[in-house]
């Protein structure tokens, strides 16, 4: 099943479609108002960008320093070359020390890896701490957004959900009660936990530290109480400078949610006394894109979800439907390059409208790319059998006016002729929801001839007309 | 100036009223034009699917049907802005299409001439502009709801604006996509015909009489979907709402003067 027949049971729920529709509208009203707010928005996407794709050139000697800057300050470096070393090398450092409970922040790149399940076969605990997170971890679902994991659920369904799992009472469904709930049970998990795993925004190689963007706190308690840290962070993460921080730290919470910026952003440079602080750099296909000129850009991704909540495919069809970890726009950009075939039908899920490249904060070019990628499908022959045959088909009657002017004819006359309901069958599946658009008898070309005659005829006869007047 | 014509192909087939009402604005606006016979279809279609040899070939006859025009005109947002940037292959830096830089679309190639000065029209009607995604985030006509950058002309509205007794309804959602795509509109039918319901609701809502648009693909999309729920919302082009609404030529002063 792809996204197509996924897609397609998400938007047969209109209501549910309507109202997550109007759930990510919301976001991006709001990532409008807040953009406003911002005196040079335009310019410092741009200069955002700039930084990136600098950032993305000098990406080996920039990982360099980060290393030797981390590790003066008292952190331990791990490289893990794809999603199972990153996995073996955590799964590695927990076991080396005994722990089998866990907290850990929202991190996409610990969802990529299959960190989690790797780490529960081991008897591990994990314990999602952000609520969004948390809900989905709950629910043994992936999440559906990357900013808001839960955007595709309703409070009545989180209700459920800690009632099934927490004991809250049935019907409940007031959010301020529900994240009373998850807070208090959360707690007794953080005073537990004897390492706390998080994701990163920013890795600066200028000082070898890491930041962490979030909005409830948990990135901070899961990494204060616990002895060890261990922060994972994808390739694509690292950015040159603390000065270049500023330029992202306005654009992400404003991209992402429309706020000025997250309720914390939290700085980590070296372990602290008595603590240990191990970073795990991921590779796990990223240096592959870099080498791809075309797709690289998508590298810059600062993963602040805009795309996702200004995609009117994505907002009709729902995070789940992608079948990635990364949904939306940039998903449907970096996941054919994992796997091109189980992920064909994304760079096709996009009616190329454009908006995500318009509110992009690092200005990734993702509609070029999406057409790009059907690029390499169509060389590759990787078609629908329908799509091959139609596009074949096109092109030879469209090679010639000639076939133009034959198929169309022939076509419209079989349309004009035939009982209505059956051109109707016929034209599926545009006729199941369209109607099809009256058939005109003739094409433009054809009446634009008998106008032309028409216009030499009467012209014709105003000379002759003219010409007797003034013989008469 | 020698200005082309080019009338898509689906437009030819499926709509030719918005053909002919080009000609007629043309005509009425002294503006000399020409219709290569040689033309058939930009290949956005083919392009859109990945298959750019396809594209290429159709980019190349485009290019030899309008290479003796100094304007190639087209009352398309969509093939225009694909003429214009897609001709090129990003994958292989191959390019065909050099009429893309002297390719217009209608509205925009309007408003450069500066063909409406003065010429008043009439259109008194509640009319609901569908933004065309190409148009205004390809071609740049206007600036899309998520810019921040510096204010654009919109040609359309430039347009529709200068006539007497038109009403603009404001729509609550203004550029979003009609869910057309070309074959995503099959392929992503469901999706599609959502996206294009949710468009048709916030024109009813603003209290639109005529839909219009740069664009007749949005349109057909639009359109079959309305007629289909028996909506009253009429859709027209906006060449054929200019065509209609322009003041009739100034009489001839024989006509005025009466037989002597």
């Amino acid at each position: 099943m792809g996204h197509v027949s996924r897609a397609r049971a998400f938007v047969a729920d209109a209501e549910r479609t309507g109202w997550h529709d109007q759930a990510l509208w919301f976001v991006r009203a709001k990532r409008d108002a807040a953009a406003d707010l911002v005196p040079d928005w335009e310019a410092l996407r741009s200069e955002a960008a700039a930084i990136k794709r600098e950032a993305l050139e000098r990406l080996p000697e920039l990982w360099i320093e980060f290393e030797a800057q981390a590790r003066r300050a008292g952190a331990v470096v791990h490289w893990a070359r794809d999603a199972e070393e990153h996995n073996t090398i955590v799964a590695g450092l927990l076991r080396e020390r005994g722990i089998t409970r866990v907290v850990k922040s929202k991190s996409m790149l610990t969802e990529e890896c299959g960190l989690n399940p790797h780490l529960e076969r081991q008897g591990i605990e994990v314990v999602d701490t952000d609520l969004g997170e948390r809900i989905v971890q709950l629910r043994h679902e992936p999440p559906s957004h990357i900013v808001m994991p839960a955007i595709h659920l309703r409070r009545g369904e989180v209700g459920e959900t800690f009632t099934r799992t927490m004991g809250a009472p049935p019907g409940l469904d007031d959010p301020d009660a529900l994240t009373a709930l998850a807070r208090s049970d959360l707690r007794a998990r953080f005073l537990a936990a004897q390492a706390g795993i998080t994701g990163v925004n920013f890795a600066v190689a200028e000082t070898g530290s890491l930041v962490v963007v979030s909005n409830e706190g948990n990135v901070d308690l899961g990494t204060a109480l616990p002895r060890l840290h261990i922060a994972c962070v994808g390739l694509e993460k690292i950015v040159p400078a603390q000065r270049d921080l500023p330029v992202f730290l306005r654009l992400l919470a404003r991209s992402a949610t429309g706020q000025a910026i997250s309720a914390y952003t939290s700085h980590f440079r070296g372990a602290m006394p008595e603590r240990e602080l191990h970073v795990v750099i991921v590779d796990n296909g990223r240096s592959r894109l870099l080498a791809e000129p075309e797709f690289r850009e998508a590298l810059a991704c600062i993963r602040c979800g805009a795309c996702l909540n200004t995609c009117p495919v994505y907002r009709r069809s729902g995070g789940h439907s992608y079948g990635t970890v990364i949904p939306g726009p940039i998903g449907s950009v970096l996941e054919p390059a994992r796997d091109l075939v189980a992920h064909a039908e994304l760079p096709h899920a996009c009616t190329l409208c454009g908006s995500c490249a318009e509110v992009c904060p690092v200005r990734i070019p993702l509609p070029q790319q999406l057409l790009a990628w059907r690029g390499v499908l169509a060389a590759r022959g990787i078609h629908p059998r329908r799509r091959r045959i139609a596009l074949r088909l096109a092109a030879e009657i469209l090679a010639r006016p000639i076939g133009l002017r034959l198929f169309g004819g022939l076509g419209r006359a079989l349309v004009r002729a035939l009982p209505a309901a059956f051109v109707d069958r016929l034209a599926r599946p545009w006729t199941r929801q369209r109607a099809l658009p009256p058939i005109p008898a003739s094409s433009f070309r054809t009446l634009w001839k008998r106008r032309q005659s028409a216009a030499r005829a009467s012209a014709g006869a105003r000379d002759a007309g003219d010409a007797g007047m003034e013989g008469g | 100036m020698r200005v082309g014509l080019f009338i898509p192909c689906y437009v030819d087939q499926l709509r030719p009223e918005v053909g002919l009402a080009v000609v007629r604005l043309f005509e009425r606006l002294g503006i000399d034009f020409e219709i290569p016979d040689a033309q058939t279809c930009c290949g956005q279609p083919f392009s859109t699917a990945g298959e750019q040899g396809q594209a290429e070939r159709l980019a190349r006859r485009f290019d030899a049907a309008f290479a003796a025009f100094d304007v190639v005109v087209t009352p398309s947002g969509s093939c225009a802005a694909h003429v214009r940037h897609r001709f090129s292959d990003r994958r292989t830096g191959r390019r065909a299409g050099e009429a893309g830089g002297r390719t217009r679309e209608l509205c925009e190639f309007l408003v450069e001439i500066d063909a409406l000065r003065g010429i008043g029209g009439r259109l008194p009607r509640r009319i609901g502009l569908h933004a065309s995604c190409h148009a205004l985030r390809e071609l740049r006509h206007g600036n899309p709801s998520e810019s921040r950058e510096p204010p654009r002309v919109e040609p359309v509205r430039a347009l529709l604006g200068g006539l007497a007794g038109i009403e603009l309804v404001e729509l609550a959602r203004r550029d979003e996509c009609c869910g057309f795509g070309g074959l995503f509109s099959i392929e992503q039918e469901a999706v599609s015909c959502r996206m294009g319901l949710d468009r048709i609701a916030d024109h009813e809502r603003a209290g639109a009489e005529i839909v219009t648009s740069s664009d007749v693909s949005c349109l057909l999309q639009l359109e079959g979907l309305a007629r289909r729920r028996g909506s009253p919302l009429a859709f027209r082009h906006v060449a054929e709402l200019l065509a209609d609404a322009l003041a009739p030529e100034p009489p001839a002063p024989e006509a005025i003067d009466g037989p002597r």
